[in-house]
């Protein structure tokens, strides 16, 4: 400790120059962060997906309907466990687009059996089954919209229109849910399918897809094309997958999003390795003379090695740390587009990939300079200096 | 040559020859040289003669081709890199001609660093940081940066930082070089008193008659040869 007032006298001589580094640093792995939270935010189904279900929808897009009628044949297929269906409602809140939020009708007993990682009060869910037109709204977009148990709550539909014999669909909040895993989506709303069915105005009896539990996940393929061909040349042919497939394939309409993170950090940190490292050489070559003074005073080549890399490893990390850090605490706050991302936040196994890379690029952006400052030859830095 | 008891340098038969490409340029021919502990000892010569070459040998901060350089007990030409960093830390205290201060350290921060190689504790750093100042008449300058300093001021921390450890010897490179007489007088003063009142052994290279008038005894190098007699 005793060698830092001199390690930061280093960082100190050219102090804009410093700042300037330090910054690019500090930017780059907040970005860093951030990045890793969008891949997390654009692909969070795909992780949270349950292995042992799968989703079976129409076979031409997931926009047109299946009959409800298909539960109880999917229901006989060997090997499934348990069927739920859900249907895609678009809800908007106060009519302002902005306000969206996924909602959809479900059949609330199969529904919470089939989907564990939604934590309901017990009370809760003994509501939701007493109330018909009850809905379970997630943490977040309870917190969000500043909903309470007990609100009644009016949602627009562009998808559905109007409820028959109603001017707007009305839902009472019975139950706010949380979700089991870290970064589970608490985003939706569900309300009662028969409340729904009973009120919507068209395409009565249809629903939008199935969830499949099965007993055997190594026999989804198997169940799959079985499941599949039941309904092969019906009006409703179906396409069954499984749950991290139809999750991913929602990621995939926007692109290859890990392919394009992955290639934008790779890009950023080539670039502030080019920076740190010619910030590094250029500062050991300004203090040439000042570095042959230390090994005239009695520095050993290592200790002269090992202040270099310090100093470059210092300014890695402070701005390293410091980037990755903010970026947590802003993460804290949310999601910035809750309608458009619900699940957002850094992973933990990314913030110390992160950190290990802040130590790593002080290590490489320090090694050639270090090794120069080293080898220098004191006579040679002193005339140099002279 | 035989060696005295009193001899702190002792210089046999050195060569200094450096490469250039293909050719060998010799800076040094089998020079001898004793220096006498707490003598004050003048190197003059003209420019490319190869003092501040025989000043880098006697500090350990190059090798001879042939020769032996021996300081007190120890054959300085036989140390590996790292007994050399170890040795000049305990035994040599150089002095620049442009000072070679650290901008970015107040002057006792300067002065604290060769006593970072040392085992001593922060409180005792500061005390002989203190002394050293005191000595060279700065210690109102204590918190100062380098680039607040005149060129005196600035060598006289500089003088601190070669003694702050009491090394045994003192190498002053053209210590007057860069100032005007006047500051310099006051460095040769103090570079006497560190001589005469404590006992320092100096060896000091200058191009100037003035300064070396100051010295206890002045010796002329002219193509790696020393002299008595000044060079024509």
């Amino acid at each position: 400790m005793k060698f830092l007032p001199l390690v930061w006298a280093g960082l100190k001589r050219k102090k804009l120059r410093t700042a300037l580094t330090f910054l690019s640093i500090f930017v780059a792995f907040m970005l860093f962060a951030f990045l890793g939270a969008l891949k997390v935010a654009l692909g969070g189904g795909v992780e949270m997906a349950g292995q042992d279900r799968l989703i079976t929808r129409h076979k031409v897009s997931l926009i047109q309907t299946l009959p409800e009628s298909y539960k109880n044949r999917i229901q006989s297929v060997k090997g499934v466990g348990a069927v739920c269906h859900q249907t895609w409602f678009g809800g908007l809140y106060q009519d302002d687009p902005k306000n969206f939020f996924a909602s959809m009708p479900v059949e609330p007993a199969s529904f919470l059996d089939m989907f564990p990682e939604f934590v309901l009060k017990d009370s809760e869910k003994q509501a939701w089954l007493a109330t018909r037109t009850g809905a379970i709204v997630g943490r977040m977009t309870s917190e969000r919209f500043k909903w309470k148990i007990g609100d009644r709550i009016p949602i627009k539909s562009p998808i559905w229109g109007q409820p028959a014999g109603m001017g707007q669909w009305e839902f009472e909040v019975v139950g706010i849910f949380d979700a089991k895993k870290k970064g589970g989506d608490t985003s939706s709303l569900y309300f009662r399918y028969d409340y729904f069915e009973e009120a919507r105005q068209k395409n009565k009896g249809q629903v939008g897809w199935y969830t499949v539990r099965i007993a055997d996940p190594q026999k989804a393929a198997s169940i799959a094309a079985e499941i599949d061909e039941n309904f092969a040349n019906s009006p409703y042919e179906t396409k069954t997958e499984a749950e991290g497939a139809f999750a991913a394939g929602f990621a995939q309409q926007i692109g290859d999003i890990a392919s394009i993170v992955m290639a934008v950090v790779g890009a950023v940190f080539f670039t502030i390795l080019l920076v740190a490292g010619n910030t590094m050489a250029q500062s050991v070559r300004e203090r040439t003379s000042e570095l042959g003074v230390l090994k005239a005073m009695g520095f050993t080549n290592r200790r002269v090695l090992s202040l270099v890399m310090f100093e470059s490893c210092l300014i890695a990390i402070l701005g390293g740390f410091g980037g990755l850090g903010i970026a947590w605490l802003i993460s804290l706050g949310g999601s910035p587009v809750p309608s458009m991302l619900p699940v957002f936040y850094i992973p933990t196994n990314n913030l110390v990939i992160g950190a290990v890379l802040a130590v790593a690029l002080g290590v490489i952006a320090g090694a050639l300079p270090a090794v120069q400052a080293m080898r220098l030859k004191i006579s040679e830095a002193l005339r140099r200096g002279a | 040559m035989s060696t005295t008891t009193d001899t702190l340098v002792h210089i046999s038969n050195v060569t200094k020859t450096f490469k250039r490409g293909s050719e060998e340029i010799h800076v040094l021919s089998g020079l001898d040289l004793d220096v006498r502990d707490g003598e004050f000892l003048a190197l003059m010569g003209p420019s490319g003669s190869g003092k501040s070459t025989l000043l880098n040998l006697i500090g350990g901060l190059d090798r001879p081709t042939a020769g032996n350089v021996q300081i007190g007990a120890d054959r300085v030409d036989q140390l590996s890199d790292k007994q050399l960093a170890a040795w000049r830390a305990r035994h040599i205290g150089f002095v620049f001609q442009f000072y070679n201060l650290l901008p970015a350290l107040t002057a006792e921060r300067n002065i604290e660093l060769p006593l970072l190689l040392t085992h001593l504790n922060k409180a005792a750093r500061r005390q002989h940081v203190a002394a050293a100042l005191e000595a060279v008449g700065l210690a109102h300058r204590a918190k100062h940066f380098p680039r607040t300093l005149s060129g005196g001021e600035q060598q006289r921390v500089g003088i601190a930082r070669a003694i702050v450890t009491d090394p045994t010897v003192l190498l002053c490179d053209e210590p007057t070089g860069d100032l005007d007489r006047k500051s310099g007088d006051e460095i040769l003063s103090l570079l006497q008193s560190l001589n005469k009142d404590h006992g320092k052994t100096i060896i000091m290279v200058t191009h100037d008659p003035h300064a070396s008038a100051r010295a206890s005894r002045t010796v002329h190098l002219d193509k790696g040869q020393l002299s008595t007699e000044p060079v024509s």
